[in-house]
């Protein structure tokens, strides 16, 4: 299982690996924001951690939908459906090494534009550790549309209409947590806790739901 | 050891393929499909390998291990070569020895030895995706080898390659043959092994009018 | 050594055969029963009075409310019908979730349109994002995508085991959206605005709420069954044709 860590790692690293594809997304998606709301600081500091979190959730997906198809482009998907690892674990893994090449990244990058979205050092460290909590949610739910994107010849747009639904209430509680960190009378810890929790839940149901897929998806 | 398969039967979308195939292999023993193309050939070795459903019939492994299904006691190559043209020769088949692990009875050979075996011992330092369409299929080849499994299934192994390398998978498959081993293959070429049993894939295409009714 | 491959008869898509001819004899009767259960639940819905503070849109309840529940209702029977693809693998199951797709799009538009319809008279403004509506709409979405992934898709028993696997990750989900978008909603709602709720329904609406309801949920089955029958029959042109390509293929 180290190994297959290791050479997706590698794989996110190497040219044509898309690791900074994503944030590089990620960074234009929130820059473009002001141009549209216009360059009030205030209004951008009270919806600063919003959208950092709309544009890590996007570019969360983006690259999500590579996440088996290549695997299947080269035939090495067949292997791995062959080993009983369990299949369930395998994707587990691919999720935790796909989370640390693009997931990560997200996170530490929202700390920059946390400043330049004009927000407060408490609202950029809430949002940065909410990403840190969330994030791998993201990956775990988008890994199902992954799955079922392996059948499909052109999956990209679908898997996202088909996994932002779900991803709903880690959107919430994501952004319902950074605000409860700068404004006083809504407590932090409740929807910080109800993240972790729905993180930990996705842990299970995204790889037992893509290994399901997976399985059904062969052709 | 013993692979049998009973009256197996397989669709492609809504299409029946084949049905009640059986087949029963020992230790040393060869099958290899013939026909043409969209007869089924591919299917049939993916059902094998457990990568698709049947839709009727079964594949049975019976080994040292109870616990093992077919497919886990099976080498799989397919048209493609399941190696990362980003990562070097070394690397791909090193993370397959790894991810694959030897089954009970046998030991896979080091990657050194294993990329000497198909005549390309020199350049596995080299990224998979600088090699020539022939050179990629050996060392997809030398794949099979890093990992004991018993049973080697090949879709069209002997594609894009000159007739030395052809030679080469020969002298392999018939190693793995006298070690014991299995081979189920499709192909379109002969593979020049001696005592290969034959399985002629027709296909549902020239069937009788009366069955249309 | 050769051995031959013996080429048996393939049975017919599984058989569903048994299936048409059960439901040609039930439609006519459940088609007879709903529009009967319409006529009433509709006579009832407009000779009851109107509610002293909503005036006469309080019978807009009397659409809305059974198209919702039938939203949620439609997405259990396909959720049901989703094990049974996985579980059994049976094909009907892989046509009833198949069938029951676009109807509970449309069941959960009708609930939102009317809602809407609804709302502009009672808020002032023809949507908000209430917790109700808004859970709505994310399963209207779900449903919609669920659409595009049927039709993304060309061999049918692979979309149908590929969207049984989404449809039940949705299922589990459900309950996780809607507890979301409630916390959501009390966080950013201010009080003022009037929730859906409302006073508790008196027995002069309960009751043709009641039939309608029946007279729904009767519509949807005798829809899904007919989507079903036309879903197999669709297949069976489809398959048809194919054997059509072939034998061409053969006299060439």
């Amino acid at each position: 299982m180290m190994a297959l860590l290791l050479r997706d790692l590698k794989l996110s690293v190497r040219a044509g690996g898309g690791a900074l594809i994503g944030v590089l997304f990620f960074m234009t998606v929130v820059a473009v924001i002001p141009f549209g709301v216009g360059p009030d600081l205030n209004l951008l500091s009270r919806i600063g951690p919003a959208i950092v979190w709309i544009g890590a959730l996007l570019s969360a997906l983006l690259g999500l939908d590579r996440l088996f198809q290549t695997e299947r482009e080269d035939g090495s998907l067949d292997l791995i459906l062959m080993q009983e690892h369990p299949l369930v674990l395998t994707v587990l893994v691919k999720c935790l090494a796909h989370w640390l090449a693009n997931g990560l990244p997200l996170v530490i990058a929202s700390p920059l534009l946390g400043l330049f979205m004009n927000m407060s050092e408490t609202a950029i460290g809430a949002v940065a550790l909410t990403l840190l909590v969330g994030s791998p949610a993201l990956t775990f739910i988008g890994a199902v549309g992954a799955a079922v994107a392996v059948a499909l010849p052109r999956g990209g747009l679908l898997v996202s209409i088909l996994v932002l639904p779900l991803a709903v209430p880690v959107l919430i509680f994501g952004v319902s947590a950074s605000y409860a960190a700068v404004e006083d009378p809504a407590p932090f810890m409740p929807p910080f806790l109800m993240l972790s929790a729905i993180t930990m839940f996705f842990a299970v149901l995204g790889p037992v739901g893509a290994a399901l897929a997976l399985r059904n998806a062969g052709d | 050891m013993r692979l049998r398969a009973e009256r197996l039967g397989a669709r492609r979308g809504e299409d029946l393929l084949f049905s009640d195939i059986s087949f029963d292999l020992g230790s040393g023993d060869a099958l290899v499909l013939t026909g043409r193309n969209g007869s089924g050939k591919s299917t049939l070795l993916r059902v094998v390998a457990g990568l698709l459903p049947a839709e009727a019939g079964r594949v049975l492994w019976t080994g040292k291990d109870e616990t093992v299904r077919a497919g886990e006691a099976c080498h799989y190559l397919g048209h493609r070569n399941a190696m990362k043209a980003e990562l070097t020769v070394r690397e791909n088949l090193v993370f397959w020895k790894s991810f694959l692990g030897d089954l009970e009875g046998g030991a896979g050979m080091s990657v050194v030895e294993a990329a000497d075996r198909v005549g390309l011992g020199g350049i596995a330092h080299l990224p998979f995706g600088y090699l020539s369409a022939g050179q990629q299929r050996r060392m997809a080849f030398a794949k099979l080898l890093v990992a004991y499994r018993p049973v080697w299934i090949l879709d069209e192994p002997t594609a894009a390659l000159d007739t030395r390398a052809e030679q080469t998978f020969t002298d392999l498959i018939k190693q793995h043959l006298a070690a014991g081993g299995m081979l189920l293959a499709a192909t379109h070429q002969p593979l020049g092994l001696e005592n290969a049993r034959e399985l002629r894939m027709t296909g549902f295409s020239d069937l009788p009018e009366a069955f249309l009714q | 050594m050769t051995e031959s491959l013996a080429i048996t008869k393939f049975s017919d898509l599984a058989n569903p055969t048994r299936f048409l001819a059960l439901v040609a004899r039930l439609l006519p009767w459940m088609a007879c029963l709903t529009a009967g259960l319409f006529a009433v639940g509709l006579y009832l819905s407009f000779t009851t009075e109107g509610d002293y503070q909503q005036g006469e849109t309080v019978r807009i309840m009397y659409v809305h409310v059974p198209a919702a529940w039938l939203s949620m209702m439609c997405y259990s029977v396909m959720a049901l019908s989703a094990i049974g693809t996985l579980v059994w693998r049976h094909p009907l199951a892989d046509v009833s979730h198949k069938a029951a797709a676009p109807l509970g799009a449309a069941f959960t538009l009708i609930a939102l349109a009317t809602g809407s319809l609804w709302g502009k008279p009672m808020w002032g403004t023809w949507w908000v994002w209430d917790a109700r509506l808004t859970s709505v709409f994310i399963l209207f979405l779900m449903y919609l995508g669920l659409i595009a992934l049927n039709r993304a898709l060309d061999d049918p028993s692979r979309a149908a085991r590929l969207s049984a696997v989404l449809i039940l990750v949705g299922f589990v989900n459900i309950p996780i959206i809607k507890f979301s978008v409630d916390w959501w909603n009390t966080l950013h709602q201010p009080a003022s605005v009037v929730r859906l709720d409302g006073p508790t329904i008196a027995p002069e609406f309960l009751v043709p709420l009641l039939v309608m309801a029946l007279a729904f949920t009767l519509l949807f089955f005798t829809l899904h069954l007919m989507a079903m029958r036309n879903e197999i029959w669709r297949r069976r042109v489809g398959a048809q044709r194919r054997m059509a390509a072939r034998m061409a293929g053969r006299e060439a």
